[in-house]
């Protein structure tokens, strides 16, 4: 099956891990198709590393059943690890090796041979960003140059899933843009990733659907822009710029606006049902000085901070 | 899909890629600067030990025909014989090697990494042992071919087939004993998540059997069995118990071994009654098939804890969490 277009690469269905009275993953059903980016979010212990060992075959689920590359883990570990790379929350390597012999001996272990391990090792430390320091003990990395020896290893063993488990986790700004940009170039090979983060701009700026997970469930899953219509309300969200007294209350006034939100003088956040623009930009001009108008995308912060705010109030 | 009948059923090799993970730790240990400062004092005091019995075999040449043998057994105070050495320093040497072979992985964060890759557990765990019985082989290879070479030099005269074979068979001994502890180490390698507790408990298990053991069993053997004296001499009851205890340990089930492979004179291991030595030659030494025989049950004991000490490492292993 693998290879074709909107391929389902991961599957899981009825996902459950409990240790003990804890159940930390809880009926988990999620899919990533092939060549797509999906974002897992959720706080600290909200079951995310567990779901991904799951996936791996690494941990085994109490219950429920999952596929990767149309293999299960659990009967099948081999297979699916041989299809899928890995980067641990806390990467680590052997501090004494070269960055070579330490990627050298997992594509072993990942059964490539001598010939493609030396052909791959230049590009992907290349990619990366590492090219020069391939023949260094690690034990001179940092942190940043160790996370990018861990993408280093996935670019080399070539995988059809590539599972990053907090990948950007205590980078700097600039690293992060980079790093963020080497996981956009593995969606163009043609590989599908699995992102878990709880930095919500990085995982909106690279992921085509996110599933936000909470107390080892799946909250809430779709792309951003869908989130938003669920927990925001209104799906489309303008902004709005004039200079005037009263705006707020005239926009607020208009039919179809749910709310509005002042985000500083003279400037206005429209939640909407519907594409307001033409409306609101006749009704403001009208009245006051309209200097800007347009949409304001979803942040994926505003929807993680609004629907936990829901949660916690509704179990107050 | 009920849980028991998806156990089991995994499919693949354990084995895969058990050749990587032996090549690669082998190489860590031959270059570690732990093994290669254990090494050195083996092979220091070791050679020391059997340059000293050489010199005084050489006064007394000709006494015996086993030459060689007694090259390896001879005690010359202060220096204990080499034999004694062995069976004192090896148990060192295997827990160096194996103390932090798993909860370093973890230690190191690359556990995940490296099980992420197609393998399993048991490639792993199996790899790190063979790996460091390997490298344990390797140091008592040439240690072996050292003394010999030795012997060679100064004593002038080429081991017989009779002393050769004894000698492999002693180098076979000594290893299968390093195996013991080495799963030992291994174990505690999987139990304690810091090495320093690992290798703390396996030395201290280490004490017990080489330093305390010969005190602890007779108090247990006379718990059990009673006083050691009777009214005619030592008691069977006694000695037998007294033994059994002994035996429990691998440092003496590695003594015996020792001594009955390079003392060919050497009939039986434990009390002798008188009867039983009717018509035996006293002194005169026996074939080394007859010694092999005499130490089967020793050696099948060794082999025999290493695989049941393997076995537990294993079983904690497979139930451990990979995130930890």
């Amino acid at each position: 099956m693998a290879g074709t277009a909107d391929e389902i690469v991961i599957r899981a269905e009825g996902l459950t891990k409990r240790y003990g009275d804890v159940l930390a993953v809880d009926h988990v059903d999620l899919e990533v198709e092939a060549g797509e980016i999906v974002g897992i979010l959720g706080p600290n212990g909200s079951g995310k590393t567990t779901t991904i060992l799951m996936l791996l075959g690494l941990t085994e689920p109490t219950s429920g059943h999952a596929e990767v590359s149309g293999f299960d883990p659990l009967r099948d570990p081999l297979e699916v690890k041989r299809r899928v790379g890995y980067l641990p929350d806390q990467i680590g390597f052997y501090d004494g090796l070269s960055a070579r012999d330490n990627l050298a001996y997992t594509a072993r272990l990942a059964g490539l041979g001598r010939d493609e391990i030396d052909a791959r090792f230049e590009s992907a430390l290349a990619r990366v960003g590492l090219g020069d320091v391939g023949r260094a003990r690690v034990s001179t990395f940092s942190h940043g140059m160790r996370q990018r020896l861990g993408l280093a290893e996935i670019l080399m063993k070539r995988p059809s899933v590539a599972v990053l488990d907090e990948p950007t986790t205590a980078l700097d700004p600039h690293s992060t843009e980079e790093f963020l940009a080497m996981i956009r170039s593995l969606k163009n090979d043609g590989t599908a990733v699995l992102l878990s983060s709880h930095h919500l701009d990085q995982v909106q700026s690279v992921c085509d659907r996110v599933a936000l997970f909470h107390r080892g469930r799946v909250a809430l899953s779709g792309t951003v822009t869908q989130l938003a219509g669920e927990v925001l309300g209104g799906g489309h969200v303008i902004d709005v710029e004039a200079r005037g007294t009263g705006v707020g209350e005239l926009l607020g006034g208009t039919p179809g606006v749910v709310r509005v939100q002042a985000l500083g003088p003279d400037r206005y956040r429209v939640h909407c049902q519907s594409d307001l623009r033409a409306e609101l930009a006749r009704r403001v001009a009208a009245a006051a000085e309209l200097t800007g108008i347009s949409f304001a995308a979803p942040s994926l912060n505003e929807v993680y901070n609004r629907f936990f705010a829901e949660v916690r109030n509704a179990a107050e | 899909m009920p849980r028991s009948s998806r156990r089991g059923t995994r499919r693949g090799s354990p084995w895969t890629g058990l050749g990587t993970v032996v090549a690669k730790e082998t190489a860590d240990h031959l270059s570690s600067a732990r093994m290669i400062i254990l090494e050195a004092l083996v092979f220091l005091t070791a050679l020391a030990a059997a340059y000293e019995a050489i010199r005084s075999i050489r006064q007394t040449i000709g006494e015996s025909p086993f030459l060689f043998l007694r090259l390896l057994t001879l005690e010359q105070r202060p220096l204990p014989s080499f034999i004694g050495l062995l069976g004192f320093l090896i148990p060192l040497v295997a827990i160096a090697l194996a103390f932090d072979a798993v909860n370093g992985e973890f230690n190191r964060r690359t556990m995940s990494r490296v099980l992420a890759q197609p393998i399993y557990r048991d490639a792993l765990l199996l790899g790190k042992f063979l790996s460091g019985l390997l490298a344990l082989g390797i140091g008592l290879v040439s240690l072996w071919l050292l003394v010999i070479g030795l012997g060679l030099l100064l004593l002038g005269v080429p081991p017989s087939t009779e002393e050769t074979v004894r000698m492999l068979g002693f180098l076979v001994a000594t290893l299968a004993y390093g195996g013991v502890w080495l799963a030992l180490a291994l174990l505690f390698s999987v139990i304690f998540r810091a090495p320093a507790t690992a290798a703390l408990a396996a030395l201290g298990v280490w004490l017990v059997f080489s330093l305390f053991w010969s005190v602890i069993g007779p108090l247990v053997a006379t718990l059990i069995a009673g006083p050691p004296q009777g009214l005619f001499g030592p008691r069977l009851a006694y000695l037998n118990t007294e033994q059994i205890i002994d035996r429990l340990s691998p440092n003496t089930l590695y003594a015996e071994t020792a001594l009955a492979l390079l003392h060919p004179a050497t009939r039986a291991l434990g009390p002798v009654l008188i009867s039983q030595l009717e018509g035996a030659l006293l002194g005169a030494p026996l074939p080394a098939a007859q010694s092999f025989v005499l130490i089967w049950p020793q050696f099948t004991g060794l082999i025999a804890s290493t695989i049941v000490i393997f076995a537990i490492a294993y079983i904690a292993f497979q139930r451990q969490e990979i995130r930890a």
